[in-house]
């Protein structure tokens, strides 16, 4: 674990670059980590889809799948894909300031 | 891992028609995608079923010659006893929010995966376009399939 700056805050990440304390994000940092991860603005629907993530995190204590994400969520998979392209669950978790997903679905 | 050292393509070869023979291709294919890596899935044989509008709803767990699950081969072969091991591993499945075949095919397809159909297959058991369902982007043949792997690792199941 090593501190690093994000837009002017000092968070804690693991070697990957995810928040290891979710406590400590705000939409700041989600912006600066959304530049990270290659996306340059996040829009209105990227915001459905962080703020999804971590409401399902912090009712069930886990990451949702991509399928729950399109059924309980109403993201069609289509969408998110376009939103996050190149791996759409594991960036949007990142951005959200929640930890890797750890399902193969 | 550096980025040049990731793997950035794969094809898959799902050549077998049970359920447990097309699930693994299908979380592979799922899986990649979800990882940012470009995907195609070449259907061929009974893997074929997977696609196929009248079968692919009804995918079944082989119980015969099947010696992993446990049931012995004269009791696998009964009556019901397919569809039994069926519903009792879609049931696991669904808790662990894994799709139906026909969902999660449509799921590769909106994740950008390809999804192909042998050629040598579709001709062999007589069947058309209009037999396969939307999310299918071709009927190809082994060659074109050799090229559109160009540039990534084959898998074989």
């Amino acid at each position: 674990m090593t501190e690093k700056m994000l837009a002017d805050f000092t968070v804690n990440v693991n070697e990957e670059g995810y928040l290891t304390d979710p406590s400590q994000w705000n939409k700041e940092i989600a912006v600066a980590l959304a530049k990270e991860v290659g996306i340059e603005e996040l829009t209105e629907a990227h915001w459905k889809v962080i703020e999804f993530l971590q409401k399902e995190v912090k009712e069930n204590g886990k990451l949702p799948t991509i399928r729950r994400i399109n059924k309980v969520g109403g993201i069609p998979t289509k969408e998110l894909y376009q939103l996050f392209p190149d791996g759409p669950l594991a960036k949007a978790a990142k951005i959200a300031g929640l930890s890797k997903p750890a399902s193969c679905i | 891992m550096a980025d040049n050292e990731k793997i950035k393509k794969i094809s898959i070869v799902i050549s077998k028609g049970s359920l447990e023979a097309i699930y693994p291709g299908l979380i592979m294919a799922n899986g990649a995608r979800m990882a940012g890596i470009e995907v195609n899935v070449f259907f061929t044989f009974f893997g074929m079923d997977a696609v196929t509008k009248k079968k692919m709803n009804n995918i079944k767990v082989a119980t015969v010659g099947n010696p992993a699950l446990g049931i012995p081969t004269m009791i696998g072969a009964l009556p019901g006893i397919s569809a039994l091991a069926t519903k009792m591993m879609k049931k696991q499945m669904e808790e662990l929010d894994i799709p139906p075949i026909p969902e999660f095919i449509e799921m590769i397809h909106d994740a950008g995966g390809k999804l192909y159909a042998c050629l040598a297959t579709v001709e062999m058991f007589k069947l058309k376009r209009e037999d396969f369902c939307d999310e299918l982007d071709g009927i190809i043949t082994v060659g074109d399939f050799y090229d559109i792997s160009t540039g990534g690792q084959i898998i074989f199941t």
